[in-house]
């Protein structure tokens, strides 16, 4: 019976994450930008943006920039769910992969250092008296959220092991459309609750910046305006109407 | 007036300790019914103010790519708190960059996102009250636009960006500005900011002619409406006759005589700057901008140079050739650009700065100086906003930085800069910028002029500076205002081309 809830859950959370991502990436996509808005000093050729926006999402540059704190505790938290994740790639796939099975310890250890990374962020959102004012109940449940996953994952791999042979055979399965036996495990069952939550919230929320950065203005416009003549199709209008 | 006060320097540029409702209610006057209607909106605050403002919400999120991702990618963390000239000078919570967007933000949730629409409380989403609207109309009158935060933020969200839809849809139910919407409307019925008559403008230009005779012994023109020159000046009018704005039109005066430059004003397009911007209107931005390409193809010039102006550079280095095609690279279908395109000359840049300008006449030998002439100034340089975060000089991103610099060594002996995380991209704005420059805006305009102000005093401490050059007609004006009011001499700040007048060698080499 949990098999099947958890089997029906994941088709549904995931059919949403992507067509809800797909359907936000298409309405950025398609939202015109009208006017050139690069905060300058900008590079000057798709090449350069290309490297400004690597910059960007890899090391975080413009938040290198603002606060140092911040930016250690955010790379900490993003560099090692990044691990994590791949890590967990070795419950999708098999046999597994010769990279996967490589960052395997990495990606053990990168459990830990997110949840610091994790807490170290909500501590900022509580004791610091300007991000406690700017935050919303929300941004402290994801926080939480987040944190649940890491704990609940961490105290199955250190404390509390499950069945991670009869979890694999679940993943695959549902991979399969073929519903196998998911262990009966609290641990287990709380962590992928909540990685569903994560799954399908994450389209009508802010975690909409991790796609959202890619089709920020002021950061993908390449400065060249004098050279070349920008027009959005609603702008091209007002000239053929009059003037 | 006479109460306000400069804030105190902090000793250690600490972020300052919140202060809420330190700045509520203490935005500007709202524009009258006659002002507004002028322009074409709606002369007070509509009955369905509501809906309205939410219809046009909508539109802008659909026809501005930036708004809509910014709308949704904020995470809160918080890198643009400190960053905000307007928050470190008044500690309103409000006036932290995250926070002010977050005024729109709240209504976005509630009105276009669906955990907005069904659990407010959770996701901070707001109803779009009466309230809430003042609060808009107070919050985003006490931005200048000048985009330091989007520096910092790690999406590159731009507060100006929302600050500018904000005045659009206040301005679309009849609750916009006064400063700025009579400004507006003087530019559309007399042709500049200032509302200086084409005769008038004449006057001051002959006027100007005589000064500079008597000063230099040299016929230095400043012509007007002359078909066939080959440069058109489009200026701020504050260079007309405020102080000391003028002494940076003598000096482009000065430059263009001395490499036998023909050039010319327009009586028709009076003004470089262009307040569409401020309040975020297109129609309004490209109307503004349309006048300079009128007297482009009327006179026949061959090359738009843009005289100091910092939002005016922004206009017209990033957006004319969008709005009006003053510039290159416009398709072979596109007409309407073609038409401008075919009439200037590509070897030079369209439009140029008067600082690229003059840059290029001293790298090619063709000025003659005698720096001498600035020895009695120790010169910094302020970058102002719009030049340093939304636009450049030269071929090479970050040219905005170096030209000026470059042509105040060229003239003076004694430069030397301010702190480094206070200058280039990350400059603080002057505190006047983005349509506040008006009296009923003082209290804010001298507390967000609080970190310049402290790094400058810095600058006079250690180094006995006693010019801050600069190349923003607000800057000039706003500095003006606000020295005095923190202990310092008003003539302390200057434009780039006035160090160029006091230098230039004028006669025969």
């Amino acid at each position: 019976m949990a098999s099947i809830v958890f089997a029906i859950l994941f088709y549904v959370a995931t059919l949403l994450l992507v067509v809800g991502l797909l359907y936000r990436i298409n309405t950025y996509a398609r939202t015109p930008s009208p006017l050139k808005i690069p905060t300058t000093p900008a590079p000057t050729t798709t090449g350069g943006v290309v490297l400004r926006m690597t910059r960007e999402v890899v090391f975080f540059e413009s938040l290198f920039k603002a606060n140092l704190w911040t930016w250690g505790l955010s790379v900490m938290f993003h560099g090692s769910l990044v691990l994590v994740v791949m890590r967990h790639l070795r419950y999708f796939t098999d046999p597994v992969w010769a990279w996967v099975a490589f960052i395997q310890p990495f990606g053990m250890y990168a459990g830990i250092t997110m949840l610091l990374g994790l807490c170290g962020l909500w501590g900022r959102r509580l004791f610091v008296e300007r991000i406690r004012y700017i935050s919303t109940p929300s941004d402290h449940l994801w926080l939480l959220l987040l944190i649940g996953i890491a704990v609940s994952g961490l105290l199955m791999k250190f404390v509390e092991h499950t069945d991670v042979i009869a979890v694999k055979g679940f993943f695959l399965g549902l991979m399969h459309l073929d519903v196998q036996v998911i262990p009966a495990d609290l641990l287990l069952t709380v962590h992928l609750l909540l990685v569903v939550s994560l799954l399908v919230a994450f389209p009508f929320s802010k975690l909409l910046h991790a796609p959202g950065v890619f089709f920020s203005p002021t950061r993908n416009q390449a400065d060249n305006p004098r050279e070349k003549r920008h027009l959005s199709a609603w702008a091209a209008k007002l000239e053929s109407e009059k003037n | 007036m006479a109460d306000i006060t400069a804030p105190a320097y902090r000793t250690i540029p600490i972020i300052p300790a919140l202060i809420p409702g330190a700045m509520e209610g203490k935005g500007p006057f709202v524009a009258s019914e006659k002002i507004n209607e002028a322009i074409g909106f709606p002369g007070q605050l509509v009955e369905d103010w509501h809906d309205k403002a939410i219809a046009k919400m909508g539109e802008l999120l659909s026809k501005y790519r930036s708004l809509k991702v910014f709308m949704d990618a904020c995470v809160h963390c918080g890198a643009c708190s400190d960053k905000c000239h307007y928050f470190i000078g008044t500690q309103d919570p409000k006036n932290m960059p995250v926070a002010r967007q977050d005024l729109m933000r709240s209504v976005y949730r509630r009105y276009f996102t669906l955990p907005g629409k069904l659990f407010p409380k959770l996701v901070g989403a707001r109803d779009l009250t009466r309230e809430v609207l003042d609060e808009w109309f107070n919050y985003y009158h006490q931005c200048s636009e000048c985009r330091r935060c989007s520096v910092f933020c790690p999406y590159g969200i731009d507060t100006a960006e929302v600050t500018m839809a904000a005045r659009e849809i206040l301005d679309s139910i009849g609750y916009g500005q006064k400063y700025s919407n009579e400004i507006i409307g003087k530019v559309h019925k007399i042709g500049n900011n200032l509302g200086l008559p084409g005769p008038a403008l004449i006057d001051t230009l002959e006027g100007l002619e005589e000064d500079v005779k008597d000063a230099t012994g040299i016929d230095v023109r400043f012509p007007i409406d002359v078909k066939g020159a080959e440069v058109l000046l489009i200026t701020p009018s504050a260079d007309f006759f405020a102080e000391p704005h003028i002494d940076s039109l003598i000096g482009y005066a000065k430059v263009f005589h001395a490499s036998g430059t023909s050039w010319t004003l327009s009586s028709l397009a009076s003004e470089a700057g262009n307040f569409g911007m401020f309040i975020g209107n297109y129609e309004q931005l490209r109307k503004i901008a349309l006048r300079i390409r009128e007297a482009a193809l009327e006179l026949g010039v061959k090359r738009i140079v843009v005289g100091e102006c910092g939002h005016a550079w922004r206009v017209a280095y990033s957006f004319w050739n969008t709005l009006s095609g003053v510039g290159g690279g416009a398709g072979e279908v596109d007409k309407f650009a073609q038409m401008l395109q075919k009439q200037l000359d590509h070897r030079y840049k369209q439009p140029t700065h008067i600082c690229e300008f003059t840059w290029d006449l001293i790298e090619r030998n063709a000025l003659t100086f005698d720096k001498s002439k600035n020895d009695k100034h120790i010169i910094t340089f302020h970058d102002s906003c719009n030049v340093a975060r939304g636009s450049r000089m030269g071929d090479l991103p970050g040219g905005q930085f170096e030209i000026p610099r470059n042509i105040i060594k060229a003239v003076a002996n004694n430069f030397v800069e301010m702190a480094p995380n206070t200058t280039r991209e990350q400059t603080f704005c002057c505190g006047g910028g983005g349509g506040v420059l008006t009296d009923d805006l003082l209290e804010l305009r001298v507390k967000g002029a609080l970190p310049r102000m402290e790094v400058l005093q810095q600058a006079v401490d250690e180094h006995g500076v006693n010019f801050m050059a600069t190349i923003c007609a607000i800057c000039k004006a706003q500095f003006t205002k606000v020295l005095p009011i923190y202990g310092f001499d008003r003539k302390l700040v200057g434009g780039v081309h006035q160090l160029v007048s006091n230098a230039i060698q004028l006669g025969p080499k």
